[in-house]
């Protein structure tokens, strides 16, 4: 373990970033070899930061302006494949328009990361955030987490390649950010030096599974019927020692650089005694958290859970803290329709992972900030005071609530 | 006046038995009898040699060639969905120099070669091979053409030819030709979108001998982006007996509906001059064919009037269809 001494050595500055530039800094941290980028708002900031970086020398990397997000995703796989660090982003139907190539990154079990800046699905056209982008991820074998500040998202690209790279895991990594709300939004941003974070990221090296004439391997052939349950069935394990390696990743990271993630799966705000929490992924953890303290001073004992990782989902983790819970809201900027009771889609993980438990807090879910919308420190407010109602059985039928909807 | 061509420095073959004895595409696949395609795949295996990587799409040379535990590639091999061959060829390349510049992986040359087949180089992956001839980075992709999805039971593609029967477009009692699309004029399109591409080719696999080997050669020698795209009779998809293989490729380049040509550095160097050797009738090429079985006179005509406008109307004959009224030297 690092001394507090050194841990003061590992910060090189702290500049004013916007969550884009951040991430370009993470990406340049990591010594990325290849980056290929496309353009869509709101991730594209997170390029153009990174191509200027290059043009002013300050980084070396290969910097492909690639012809759509297909082959953007294309080019960052096979650049991964022959051994290279390799990035990749995007955001709404552009994440979408490469969905194939994001699918195969998965089970040819190659590691790179890629940034979503969360938007809105089209039709009709919006910039805002919305969830489902990445979360149509969450079936494909991949990483992904959601950063609820600028300085998790940069130092998530390199905690992100850690994981992603460890040979037990080899699974590709999404970092996941609120559009306009992180992407777009400026902070003070620590940024960890090169030597701290060279000791805390080591090179990547893909091992035996390389393209390389020196490593004549045929990689993904036709396998059929033969031996498709037994690929998946890797794939599976890779997920399942994923939920041992990130705390170990989180806990290197922390030796190093301070005591900053206290649990790697979520944050825990005014939990310990809390009878009501609501749940929920990025940006919104700001309204959300003012909206506890407020209620905690008129002696409400509610708190919140900011869920990072949501694959591999932290189903033990959960199930301790909101097992004590008499109700859970659950905030979903996303939507699910035709789902169960048409809810959002953290919902139905939750719910699931609570439902072994033989006592079970009432969990109730809510749609808002669709598109960008935003979500106000009152509608944190209503919607602790609704999961108060739906925990004392007073909601009714009622198990979705949209929020901040026009009527 | 043609201004002089760059020498490629390459070592040429000049003769069958000079070629290469060492295989690098060899048993463990399960194409077909008379697949032309394979063909492709083996001479760009040993022209290239051992220091290559390949990529090779979603495709029959995907699906026939690489079954799990039989691989028959000795080279380095990584499958690449259908659109993505150009993108697959970046992203080695990108990779393998970065690596290099980096000091992470000895310098030195090694081959990046992407081959797709015409539903995904010339459709789905067209705008990918644009992208990637656009970049500086030494890489080849290889549109191997037999003119259908041909391991989805020979479906009809953008370079399927005019009239032809597929599983897409079959003669019936109402519409005699439902494939009525001209085939896509891929090495030309890519040629005139990419000035700063120094290689481009059209091939046979078997006719002349050795010229796909030395065009492979010749594209792995010039550096940047190149592209070669072949014509590879499939005997399943055409519907003749594998014996004729080789002879349907030569009489596709002999009777001009398939021209055979390199475009180095922006000037056309004929391969088979079908204005000077003179080309055969269309129809000798057709009816060998069943997939051509339905046509009638008139049909086989309008191929022929369409062959004989490429060679006699076109500015840069069986190149570009260009009619400016300019003269162009050669």
């Amino acid at each position: 373990m690092a001394t507090v001494a050194e841990r003061t050595n590992v910060w090189a500055k702290e500049v004013l970033l916007n969550g884009c530039q951040a991430v370009a800094q993470g990406v340049k941290l990591a010594n990325v070899d290849v980056i290929a980028a496309y353009p869509i708002r709101p991730y594209t900031e997170v390029m153009d930061a990174l191509s200027k970086l290059i043009a002013d020398g300050e980084f070396d990397s290969e910097y492909i302006v690639a012809d759509s997000e297909h082959s953007q995703f294309e080019i960052v796989k096979h650049a991964s494949s022959v051994g290279a660090r390799a990035f990749g982003g995007s955001s709404g139907t552009g994440w979408m328009y490469g969905f194939e190539a994001l699918v195969v990154t998965a089970t040819d079990r190659l590691p790179p990361l890629f940034v979503v800046g969360n938007r809105a699905l089209d039709d009709p056209g919006a910039f805002g955030v919305e969830h489902n982008d990445a979360l149509a991820l969450r079936d494909m074998g991949w990483l992904l987490c959601w950063a609820s500040t600028a300085q998790e998202a940069l130092e998530h690209v390199l905690i992100g390649y850690r994981i992603a790279e460890d040979s037990r895991v080899l699974m590709p990594m999404a970092l996941a950010m609120d559009g306009a709300f992180l992407t777009h939004s400026q902070h003070m941003i620590k940024v960890p030096t090169q030597e701290a974070v060279n000791k805390f990221l080591p090179p990547f090296n893909l091992g035996k599974r390389v393209l390389h004439p020196d490593n004549p391997v045929s990689i993904a052939p036709q396998v059929n019927e033969d031996w498709v349950m037994e690929l998946r069935r890797q794939n599976w394990e890779a997920a399942r020692r994923a939920r041992q390696v990130i705390p170990e990743v989180y806990k290197s990271f922390n030796d190093l650089f301070g005591p900053r993630y206290a649990n790697p799966f979520f944050d825990e705000f005014m939990c310990e005694d809390a009878e009501v929490v609501l749940v929920g992924l990025g940006a919104v953890k700001m309204p959300a958290q003012t909206a506890v303290r407020r209620m905690r001073e008129q002696g409400k004992k509610v708190g919140y859970v900011n869920l990072r990782w949501f694959r591999p989902f932290p189903t033990e983790q959960l199930r301790e803290t909101l097992g004590r819970m008499k109700g859970v809201g659950v905030i979903d900027r996303n939507f699910a329709h035709g789902s169960p009771d048409n809810g959002g889609i953290v919902v139905q993980d939750i719910r699931s992972a609570l439902y072994p438990l033989t006592k079970r807090p009432v969990v109730t879910d809510f749609i808002g900030g669709l598109g960008g919308r935003d979500m106000s420190i009152q509608d944190c407010i209503r919607m602790l005071e609704i999961t108060f109602d739906a925990a004392s059985g007073k909601q009714g039928d009622e198990l979705v609530t949209w929020i901040g909807l026009r009527e | 006046m043609a201004t002089q061509l760059p020498v490629i420095d390459y070592e040429k073959i000049k003769k069958v038995h000079d070629a290469p004895l060492e295989e690098f595409y060899t048993s463990g696949h399960r194409t077909c009898q008379g697949c032309e395609s394979a063909m492709v795949m083996r001479d760009f295996a040993k022209a290239s040699g051992p220091r290559t990587v390949v990529t090779g799409a979603t495709g029959c040379m995907y699906v026939a060639n690489t079954s799990y535990l039989t691989t028959p590639w000795i080279v380095p091999w990584m499958h690449t969905q259908l659109g993505a061959g150009g993108a697959s060829a970046v992203g080695m390349a990108a990779g393998l120099r970065a690596l290099m510049r980096k000091g992470r992986i000895k310098k030195e040359k090694i081959n990046v070669i992407n081959f797709s087949g015409d539903l995904g180089a010339g459709d789905m992956g067209l705008s990918g091979v644009s992208g990637a001839l656009q970049t500086d980075y030494d890489l080849l992709i290889i549109l191997y053409d037999n003119e259908s999805a041909a391991n989805t039971d020979i479906q009809a593609t953008g370079l399927t030819t005019y009239g032809a029967q597929t599983t897409f477009t079959p003669p019936g009692s109402k519409h005699r030709i439902m494939q009525r699309r001209w085939k896509k004029n891929v090495a030309a399109m890519l040629a005139v979108g990419h000035p700063t591409c120094r290689y481009v080719a059209t091939a046979s696999a078997t006719f002349p001998a050795l010229d796909f080997m030395n065009k492979t050669r010749k594209a792995l020698s010039i550096g940047g982006p190149t592209f070669i795209h072949t014509f590879d009779p499939c005997p399943k998809g055409w519907d003749f007996h594998p014996r004729y293989a080789h002879e349907l490729g030569e009489l596709g380049v002999k009777s001009g509906i398939f021209p055979l040509y390199e475009i180095i550095d922006g000037q056309v160097v004929y391969t088979y001059d079908a204005r000077q050797k003179g080309r055969i009738p269309v129809r000798e090429y057709l009816e060998k064919q069943g997939r051509f079985a339905h046509l009638v006179d008139e049909d086989v005509d309008y191929i022929q009037s369409m062959v004989d406008t490429m060679w006699n109307e076109w500015d840069i004959p069986g190149v570009a269809p260009f009619k400016a009224g300019l003269s162009v030297a050669g």
